[in-house]
Parts: C-alpha cells; structure tokens; sequence
C-alpha cells in the first residue's frame, strides 16, 4: 500500500483513486428495501421504527397527563396502569427512541455521506444491527400484551421492587423487557462498531478529522460513549434476569414479601444503582453529544456564517464525553451514600457545565452578526439553545447534594430532565429533519405547517414544563398515581396539573400536524434540488438527489477545505463547498450550476 | 467502580492523546494545503480493536461489580475446581497456535498455516468442554449458581468468557473454510490474523480472570483453597 501521493503544481491533493470498497448490489425490491445493506436504506428503517415505538410512548403521556390532570375521572387507568405508562414511556423515549433515531437514523445517513464514503465499512453487520433493534423493539411490545403487563418498576428499574410481586409486570413483563435491553445493546454494538470505524478509516481524500462537520464528530463522540456505557446496561440486564429466573442473588437481599420469607439472600441493590447509572449518565450524552453536533452545523449553515470555535467545540465535545462517565453518582445522593463521595460527585458534575456553556456561547457566537435566515432548522436550532439553556441551568439545582435532597423524586426533577434530555434535543431532531429531507426525499417540508407545528411544539413544551418546577418546589412527587389529600399541596397545584395536562394534549395534537407534513411532502412537497440551503457540507454535493447506492457517482470527491467556509471575503457565493479546489474558486461555478433536482 | 474508573480513564487517555495529535498546529479554516494519504490498515482490524475495547468494558464492569458485591458479610467462597488450570493450559496453547498459523500466513505458507489452524480451534474447543466439565462438577458438589453470591459470578464470569470463545470459534470456521476453498491469500491471511490477535485476548481476559477467582484475599476471592 503506498504511503505517498504525488501532488499536482497548485500543491493540492489529486483527484485520485482512493481505494474503492466492493459494494453490496441487491437486486430484488426486497434485497434493496427490506433486507438492505445501504445505509441510507437502513437509517430510514431505523428512523421509521424509532418513531413509530415513540408514537406509542407520546400516547402514554397523554394517558399519564389525563390521569394527573383530571384525576380518578378515567376509570382504565388504575394504579398498575399508570406505574407501566410511566416505566415505558421513559424507557422508549430514552433509549428506543431517541438512542436510535440519532445513532441508528441520523447516524446511518449522514456518517458516510459527510466523510465521503461509499457506505459503512461493514454493511452486513449493519443490517443486522438494525434487525436487532426491530426484534428489540417487537421484545418490547411483547411484554407489554404479556399476562401481568408490562413492567411498572420505572424506567430505571430498580430491584428489589422490579422483579417482587406487587409490583406491575414483575414476572414477564420484566423479563421480556431485560431481553429486549440485550438484544438493543447487541444490536447497537453492531451499529456502533461500524460508526466508528467508518469515521476512522473510511473517510475521503483530504477529509482530515479536523476537516469533519461537527454532526459527525458528535454521532462519533456519541458512538463511543454508546460502545462503553452499553456494557454496564447489558450486565445489569442480565445479572436481573439472573435473579429473577434463575433465583441467584446478585442485587436481591434476604428480605420478607407478602409474609414469606423470599429465597434471595445477600445480594446488593445498590450495586444494581451503580450499574444502571453508569450507563444511565453517559445516556443523557449519548443524545445530547449527536444535538450538539447537529445543532452547530444547522446554525452555521442557516446564519451563513463559519461555527465559532471550531476546535474548541471538537474538544467541548470530547471532554463532556470524559466527564460523563464521572458523574453517574449524582441521580443516587439520596441512597444513603458516604457524603465525600456526594461531595466527589456534585463537583464533578458541576464541572460538566463548562464545556457545556463553552459550545452554547460558541453557538452564539455563531449567530452573532450572522447573516440569518429564519428557516424551520433555524428556529429549532434556536429554540433548542433557549430550552438547552432552562434545562441546564436547573441541572445546577440538582447536581448539588444538599439542593437536591429536598427536590430528589419531586416533578422539578421531572420538569428538569424533560427540558434538557427530552425536548431539546427533539428540537433538534425536528430542525434536523427539515434540513435533511431534502436530502432524503428530493422535496421540501411544507413551510407553513412547519412553522404550526414550530410555534405550538415550541411555545406548548414551555406551558407543560416550566410550571412543573414550581410544583416540584411545592413537593409534588414524580410516579405518584394521585395526591388527593394531603395537606401540603394546595388546591392550585391541582389546578396547574390541569393545565399542563390540557398543554400536553395541544403539543401532542401538534405532532399530528408533523407527521402529516412528513407524509404529504414525500408525495406533493416543492422538488428541492440537490442544494437547496446552499451548504457546504458533502452530502449536498452528490451528483443525484436522492443519492444512490454508493452515494457519490464514478468518483468519490477530494475535499480541500472545512465544512464551514460561509461567507469567505472576496468570494462572490457566500458559501464554498468542501470539495471546491482552490483553483476553481474564483470562476464560482458551484453556485450556478444547475441544481440535479432529483424529484 | 474504581476498577471501572481506571479502566475508562486509560480508554480516555489514548483517545485525548489521538485526538491531541490529530489537532495540535491544525488550523483546519485556514489548511488547504495538500493533505498526505496515510496508509490505512484494514478495516476489519480497526473493527476489531474497537470491539475489543468494548469486551473489556464489559469485563470490566463484572470484575467492578464482584469487587462491591464482595465487602459484604456473607461472602462464602466456593472450592477451587482443579481442573481450570488444564483448561488454561488448553487455552494457552490454543492462542500459540493461531500464532503459529497467523506466522505461516505471513510467509505464505498455507500448507503451515492449516496445521496450525485446525490445532488451534481443537484445543479451544477442548477448553470449552473443560469449562462445562467445571460446571458439573461444581453442580454436583451442590455449588449451583443460586447456592451463593460467589458461585454466582463464578458462573457469570466463566459464562461471560466462554460465550466470547464461542464467538471466536464462529470467526475460525470461517477461516477453516476459506483456508481449505482455496481462498484469496490475502483474505486468508487477515482472518487469520484477526483470529490471533483475538485469541491472545481471550488468553489474557482468562488469566486474570483465573487470577482473580482463585488468588484469595488478593483477588476476588470467590474461589477458596480447598481444591474440588
């Protein structure tokens, strides 16, 4: 393999043969569609699957919010009932949902569209990859229709009361649900392996890490937490079926229920915390570190001007990555732990927030004079940096041992997860799926039901979640099925209930509006050309629109610069796409050639 | 967990110190000069490495987890099964093997190679069925794996590996097959060097873990000194 490459006189890197992979070619509509190796292909099931499992969740919200807002008014929703919406909305959201979307969905398209590559390094695995997460999701359905129902133990399924009798979904539900979580994780391992070695070895001619929108090195960071943290779920998962099937004792003490004596002895439910929480922190990043980096390349696309930063956020990016595996004690300052380790802990966590508040002032930088366009990614983008912001200014709350103690279990806990882990970054996914349609399908999203969907998703998340602390401040509890009579929670948190539920119902009716854009667009939307923001990135520079198996035509494109070369001095077009040489630039053919639409 | 912590900090540590490297001097708004092609090792090996990473996180994670579960009162080790140290012994020579075959292979020499191969899976196999012989053998001695926490992750950690053997033995038919269809040498070569180096993986994850289950005190103490 030769090491050296001859260049041209301007000293730029050759449009030359780069190794090309052997491509997969499917011949059969089922080979190409359903059982398919292409990526672009596979990010679309991933993508689809993710939100159909999460549809089901945002329905149990709504059944949870009629039974806080108005309650004992709906008869089917019994205790059990609503412990098992709770326990699977959480689940699904966090890890069927948006774990999948943004690695398995957003990961798939864009890693090897945005480093240049044909496809991943390993498609088969791929494929699998997403089969594993099909069968995981089906496992997950399962137990919800199983005798006994799905689990109730919340998401974080914490033994001894997950697999007791008493609680909901203790025998099948349970186990039906720790084999989906192993499945998941295989699954992903799968996935991950092939979005992180695509990035390392697959990339373009010229494509230098330091050349990489900031999207792939979030999905990247991500990808590798994923890879790191998963095991700690994975054991978890089984050391509990263990308990619960095989009668061993790993996080079950010797303990009384319903009056017998239980044959478990010995074991350590706090290990089971340490555990899940190793995993489950890293969680939080593994969504937030793809938000991140999409959210950085949507505003700098959108404002028409380069990210600020650049190397500072690659490193932001990497550092939050370290620092999250440090911190996972902070969700357990209630277990009783030694007070220096809560010490240890609240200072790490605080630490987090520089890095953090690194990227949001960086984003702001960006827009900073920045020539902004109010599109549908915009506003999301921007929104996503308010609600970021809310989100994270609480997480300071909580992160303190002796703030939390009080406000552990109550909605402000709640309210502050919501706004920081769930409604910024689908913000994101909302703005992200704008700008990438386009790409996907060849036609725009419609404009003005987007813009509908924007305001009451963005407003109506506010009106949900910005009162919720002030009834976490009252003490109202989180997973309690009614607070009816007790004395400290006054007659207007009753009221307030009422009202975020009335608020959920209307941002959820606005999801309806989402979901309908997405499919009248795929058949009646603008055709959008291959372009149509102008960006600078690879994946808009494919010759087709929709791209093809193989994505990028004869030859893979050589790039020459950043992904972020908007508004450069001295340059007619105010953007140069990455793989524009230097020669070429001032005859600015990129920007009037005419656009391959592919619709 | 502070075995978990060390771990994920020299993980951290290669990877701040490649990133460093990829960064330091790079002014990637201003770099447009030609970019030199590093030559790039295959694929399937990064793959590999990567994977590894995360089989070690896993291992990890039992080791850390024992090691909480073991400050506990009722903590009663299990005997020590004589017949792991054969079936290390096994292993051992197993990974040899495939070193030997991995050697032949760089040579060329695919009439070396298969020898070597076929030696190779046999051992591990036999090391496979040497640790189910352990199993029963803990089994009828009344050491099931709900008798106590010990013989729990006893199981668990001898299960965890040996499902990672099994993997392996996957990836060697494949190699088996190729190596007898008359495969591409190259191709041949990489699957067998991919082999080896797992091989030798799974030998050093088994050496601490049979360090770990039967040094006593130093370790994690699950198995006792009596032996079975």
């Amino acid at each position: 393999m030769s090491s050296h490459v001859a260049h041209d006189e301007t000293g730029f890197a050759p449009p030359a043969e780069t190794g090309e992979v052997e491509l997969y070619h499917a011949k059969t509509f089922i080979g190409k569609y359903i059982w398919s190796q292409d990526a672009k292909v596979i990010a679309v099931q991933y993508a689809v699957t993710a939100i159909g499992i999460g549809l089901v969740a945002l329905v149990f919200s709504w059944l949870m919010r009629l039974q806080l807002g108005f309650p004992g008014r709906f008869a089917f929703i019994d205790p059990s009932t609503y412990l098992q919406l709770v326990s699977m909305h959480g689940m699904i959201m966090v890890i069927y949902l948006l774990t999948a979307l943004f690695l398995g969905g957003f990961g798939n398209y864009l890693i090897p569209l945005m480093v240049g590559a044909r496809d991943m390094v390993f498609p088969y695995a791929n494929m699998l990859s997403y089969w594993f997460y099909l069968a995981a999701v089906v496992l997950l359905v399962t137990s919800m229709l199983v005798p006994g129902g799905a689990s109730g133990a919340g998401w974080t399924l914490y033994p001894p009361q997950a697999i007791l009798e008493g609680t909901p979904g203790a025998r099948w539900g349970i186990i039906l649900l720790l084999i989906s979580l192993v499945v998941f994780v295989i699954g992903f391992t799968m996935g991950g392996l092939n979005y992180v070695v695509t990035v390392l070895q697959a990339r373009t001619r010229g494509m230098t890490l330091m050349r990489m929108p900031l999207t792939v090195w979030g999905i990247f960071m991500a990808t590798i937490l994923a890879l790191l943290a998963f095991p700690a779920l994975f054991v978890s998962a089984i050391m509990m079926l263990l308990d619960q099937t095989l009668g061993t004792s790993f996080f079950m003490p010797a303990l009384i229920s319903r009056g017998h004596q239980l044959n478990y002895s010995g074991g350590n439910p706090l290990l089971f915390q340490h555990l899940f929480w190793f995993f489950g922190h890293p969680e939080v990043y593994i969504v937030a570190l793809p938000a991140f980096g999409i959210v950085s390349d949507l505003i700098s696309t959108h404002a028409r001007k380069n990210i600020f930063g650049y190397r500072m956020m690659v490193w932001a990016i990497l550092v939050i990555g370290g620092l999250s595996f440090v911190v996972w004690a902070h969700h357990m300052y209630v277990s009783g732990m030694n007070p220096y380790f809560g010490f240890f802990f609240a200072t790490t966590t605080l630490i987090i927030a520089v890095p953090t508040a690194i990227k949001v002032y960086n984003w702001v930088l960006t827009l900073w004079r920045g020539d902004i366009r109010l599109t549908l990614p915009m506003l999301f983008a921007i929104a996503f940096i308010f609600t970021f912001v809310n989100g994270g200014l609480t997480g300071l709350f909580l992160g303190n041992v002796v703030v939390d103690l009080p406000l552990s279990d109550t909605m402000f806990v709640v309210a502050h997860f919501h706004m920081v882990m769930g409604i910024a970054p689908v913000l994101v996914v909302f703005g992200a799926i704008h700008h990438w349609y386009p790409k996907v399908t060849g036609r725009m999203l419609d404009a003005r039901l987007g813009k509908l969907h924007f305001w009451v998703t963005f407003v109506g998340t506010y009106a949900i979640f910005f009162p919720m602390h002030y009834l976490g401040f009252m003490g109202v509890p989180r997973r309690y099925y009614a607070i009816a009579g007790t004395s400290f929670i006054p007659e207007s948190a009753h009221l307030l209930n009422a009202w975020i539920s009335i608020a959920a119902f209307v941002v959820g009716a606005a999801q309806i509006v989402f979901l309908y854009n997405l499919v009248a667009s795929y058949f009646r939307g603008q055709p959008s050309g291959g372009n149509p923001w102008k960006a600078t990135t690879l994946e808009w520079q494919t010759p087709e629109t929709p791209p093809k198996h193989g994505n990028f035509g004869k030859d893979l494109p050589v790039v020459y610069r950043w992904a972020y070369d908007y508004g450069v001095p001295g340059v007619g077009p105010d953007y140069i796409p990455q793989n524009v040489p230097p020669r070429e630039v001032p005859a600015a053919a990129w920007d009037r050639a005419p656009s391959p639409a592919g619709a | 967990m502070t075995i978990g912590m060390v771990f994920l900090s020299f993980l951290m540590a290669i990877i701040v110190g490649w990133l460093f490297r990829q960064t330091v001097h790079v002014q990637p708004w201003r770099a447009q000069q030609a970019v030199p092609v590093l030559p790039t090792a295959p694929a399937a090996k990064a793959g590999l490495w990567v994977f590894l990473a995360v089989a070690s996180s896993l291992f990890v994670l039992v080791v850390s987890a024992s090691s909480m579960r073991l400050g506990l009162a009722d903590w009663s080790p299990i005997p020590r099964p004589r017949l792991l140290l054969l079936n290390t012994a096994l292993l051992a020579f197993a990974s040899l093997s495939m070193e030997s075959a991995a050697r032949a292979g760089r040579r060329g020499d695919v009439g070396a190679l298969r020898p070597w191969l076929v030696a190779g899976g046999v051992l591990t196999a036999g090391f496979v069925l040497g640790q189910l012989v352990v199993w029963k053998q803990l089994h009828d001695a009344a050491y099931g794996m709900s008798s106590s926490a010990a013989a729990a992750f006893f199981y668990l950690f001898t299960a965890a590996h040996g499902l990672h053997v099994l993997g392996g033995l996957v990836a060697w038919a494949r190699a088996v097959s190729r190596a007898w269809k008359g495969a591409k040498p190259a191709a041949l070569r990489l699957n067998v060097e991919l082999c080896a180096t797992y091989w030798h993986y799974l030998l050093g994850v088994w050496v601490v873990l049979y360090a770990l289950l039967v040094s006593g005190g130093a370790g994690l103490a699950i198995c006792s000194s009596n032996p079975l």
